[in-house]
């Protein structure tokens, strides 16, 4: 596969790894966020904190569409299907949410609701055509990158006179999830979560650019790299980051130059502007209600706006008791200390939503953590499992 | 989720849609959000739509740096493992 194995060639890994060993300085720790679930998934899988000195601890941030989700939010999504009677679509990694009354729309699915997977939006807006007399839902979910396709959906429906489809909008913005770590108190106040640099999104740069960055470099002083999600990506990035913190500089450096400029993607911006505006609030899982950090449907487009047209309520429920979710998604705590990982909270059956999608940091850390170091460097060199 | 990989566009179709492939798998999906991409380029794809198109040259410039520290490091040939 072009432009993926050469990315993952093990031999290089282990070349770059040792440049950052002969890197970092003596006594010094690391502590380097990846914001996105395609990293955490990367490090997990190719085994890379192995690879690194012990001296950088990689933290994981809330870069998981998925992750973020609150119970609410899925909870809307059943009342929508089971009680509104429409067709529901959504992304395949939603459908095991855990949502209230230990339901998900896999069980809501499973007893008889209308609820279809799709890959593309585009699949949902052949739902609404092959099925005029229904309504059709789409279910939307993710950062910047799902954001574009979403937008460009509800142009085409508009186009088409699609009458019978329209959009639960749960896009989120990455820029402001970061902000808001960095301004939360476990940062700021109690120092429980130290960040000294961050590997910032690889694909959510490809479409706001690397410029969105720089605003945390220069106002928190941190050093951002923007990578790609091959496993020489992870590494020649944390590379660049150790050089960056041992030289303090504050910089957003874009390692993942072959597909993120400063601007972005223009055109993919403009059809997210046309179609959606900044909502007040939204609330994440484990950030809380964090302001201005989503997306609403304007007003011009309300008749696609399935929480207008449907009169769907969000409210916000606490999380499974003993779920560390929320602290995982801060960076607080690691997935092997909640206590119910790997017993009663397993991949087949996630009691929260890190351990649903396999960019969570609890089924990543799951599927791949405890064959890691064996196979690791097998994994690399074979190109991968 | 946000995991999306580079393809190749082999054939341009009418309404903004393209048949790109990767390792034998072929697909259709939407160059909505890209212009100006031909046959031939490489775009990254994200849920069903090309969301950038993939630069070669910055690319090569990337595999050039790490051959480079690959034969500082002593290894000959990377890439081909
Ligand atoms: S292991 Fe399960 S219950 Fe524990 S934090 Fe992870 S997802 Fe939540």
């Amino acid at each position: 596969m072009k432009y993926v194995d050469e990315f993952r060639d093990g031999r290089v890994a282990a070349a770059v790894a040792r440049r950052i060993h002969e890197e970092v300085r003596t006594g010094r720790i690391y502590h380097i966020m990846e914001f996105c679930g395609g990293h955490t998934h990367a490090i997990a899988r190719y085994g890379l904190p192995d690879l690194l000195p012990a001296s950088i601890r990689l933290v994981h941030g809330p870069g998981c569409p998925v992750c973020v989700l609150p119970i609410g939010r899925i909870d809307m999504a059943i009342a929508a299907a089971r009680d509104a009677g429409v067709i529901l679509c959504t992304y395949a990694d939603v459908m095991r949410v855990p949502a209230s009354r230990r339901e998900s729309l896999l069980t809501v699915k499973a007893a008889g609701a209308d609820i279809v997977m799709v890959y593309s939006v585009q699949d949902a807006l052949a739902v609404a055509r092959g099925n005029p007399r229904r309504e059709v839902v789409f279910f939307a979910i993710g950062f910047e990158t799902t954001t574009p396709p979403t937008a460009a959906a509800i142009l085409e429906a508009q186009r088409c006179g699609l009458e019978n489809f329209s959009v639960v909008c749960n896009h989120v913005l990455t820029p402001s999830a970061i902000q808001s770590l960095l301004d939360s108190s476990e940062v700021r106040r109690l120092g429980r979560v130290q960040i000294d640099g961050f590997i910032g999104p690889s694909h959510v740069s490809t479409v706001i650019g690397s410029r969105p960055h720089e605003f945390f470099a220069e106002e928190y002083e941190k050093p951002v790299v923007i990578a790609g999600f091959e496993p020489l990506d992870v590494l020649q990035a944390v590379w660049m980051l150790v050089q960056q913190i041992n030289e303090g500089r504050a910089e957003v450096e874009n390692q993942f130059r072959r597909a993120v400029t400063r601007d972005g993607n223009a055109k993919a911006q403009a059809l997210v502007g046309e179609v959606f505006e900044l909502a007040r609030t939204f609330e994440w899982r484990g950030l809380g209600d964090v302001p201005y950090s989503a997306l609403r449907i304007q007003e011009r487009y309300a008749r696609f706006d399935a929480e207008r047209r449907f009169g769907l309520e969000h409210s916000p429920v606490p999380d499974h008791k003993g779920c560390e979710c929320g602290a995982v998604l801060r960076g607080v705590k690691q997935p092997e200390e909640c206590r119910l990982f790997g017993s009663a909270c397993v991949p087949d059956n996630p009691l929260g939503s890190c351990m649903v999608s396999s960019e969570g940091a609890c089924a990543a850390h799951y599927a791949y953590g405890r064959y890691r170091r064996k196979a690791a460097s097998g994994r690399m060199a074979a190109g991968g499992p | 989720m946000c995991l999306a990989v580079p393809m190749r566009v082999e054939e341009i179709l009418p309404d903004d849609m393209a048949i790109v492939e990767m390792g034998g798998v072929r697909k259709t999906v939407s160059m909505a959000l890209v212009d100006g991409v031909v046959a031939g380029d490489y775009v990254i794809v994200h849920v069903g739509f090309a969301l950038t198109r993939l630069d070669a040259e910055e690319a090569h410039k990337t595999l050039a740096l790490f051959a480079e520290i690959a034969q500082t490091a002593g290894i000959a040939n990377p890439g081909a493992g």
